[in-house]
């Protein structure tokens, strides 16, 4: 077993922990060190596949940006344990069950699909990843879209303070 | 790396966020569950793409083939994050009205 395969196995056993994890905490609180872990691991995954730009930027707008925003929401509103609302179990039970079905018709779909049978993972190596390559397309290629994300972003932020105010 | 061990770690993560979506009641939980599935999305994404760039590479000349997926992920990024202020605003003042996260308040829009 190379070292990559070992990172990779610890990985995703990892994200796949930390997911669950998030689903069972109690507290908000825990939930949200618990998704931080899920995105730590999914840049590890990314810097596994070379995909450099990503990692970082995955750090730094989801583990660093958003669930810090998350954070300050639910310490504005004092969340805990206590007040955390309980779904019946049977919704509970009905839930879990239409996930596994869900995922089970998947894993058996990708199973038996011939496309994607002996193809595999470029790890390590390509340079697509870096920030180099990335920047020159999405500034000569996808130039339109980046700017249109801009506009995006303001009316997001005009459209977070018009619904937040105090009226 | 074969591809079908990224896809079936990739549906797995995507699983819990949807069991997570059905199972809680608590809106921020849900929204979680949500980050989370467009995060297993974009380990996908690039999955694909690095497959995509073998078989070029396995091909002929270096070539940049597959950056596609990983522009994509790029702006999957952008768009969570603006989501994710437009979304909690709403959360904030659905607090402020009920003093609630209870997802079932919102059973309320029907009336």
């Amino acid at each position: 077993m190379s070292t990559i395969q070992i990172l990779f196995f610890f990985l995703s056993a990892l994200a796949i922990f930390s997911a669950v994890m998030v689903l069972i905490s109690k507290n908000p609180v825990h939930s949200v060190l618990w998704l931080i872990a899920v995105f730590f691991a999914i840049s590890g995954h990314y810097i596994l596949l070379n995909a450099q730009f990503l990692a970082i930027v995955n750090l730094i707008v989801y583990a660093g940006a958003i669930m810090v925003l998350f954070l300050f929401v639910i310490m504005l509103m004092n969340l805990n344990a206590d007040t955390e609302p309980q779904k019946h179990v049977w919704m509970k039970l009905a839930g879990a069950i239409s996930g596994g079905c869900f995922l089970m018709v998947l894993v058996s779909l990708v199973r038996q699909a011939t496309d994607m049978q002996e193809k595999s993972v470029l790890m390590k190596e390509g340079d697509i990843g870096l920030i180099k390559n990335l920047g020159k397309a999405l500034f000569s290629q996808y130039v339109v879209p980046f700017e249109i994300s801009s506009v995006l972003f303001l009316s997001a932020m005009v459209g977070a303070v018009v619904i937040g105010k105090k009226d | 790396m074969p591809v079908q061990y990224y896809i079936y770690l990739c549906l797995t993560l995507f699983s819990i966020g949807i069991i997570g979506v059905l199972t809680r009641r608590n809106a921020i939980i849900v929204f979680m569950c949500v980050e989370l599935m467009l995060n297993a999305v974009n380990l996908l994404l690039v999955a694909f793409s690095k497959m995509h760039h073998a078989a070029a590479l396995a091909g002929g000349q270096p070539t940049a083939v597959g950056i596609e997926g990983q522009i994509f992920v790029f702006f999957i990024m952008v768009v969570a994050a603006a989501e994710v202020s437009v979304g909690l605003a709403i959360i904030v003042m659905m607090y402020r009205n009920t003093h609630s996260v209870d997802i079932n308040f919102l059973n309320r829009l029907k009336n």
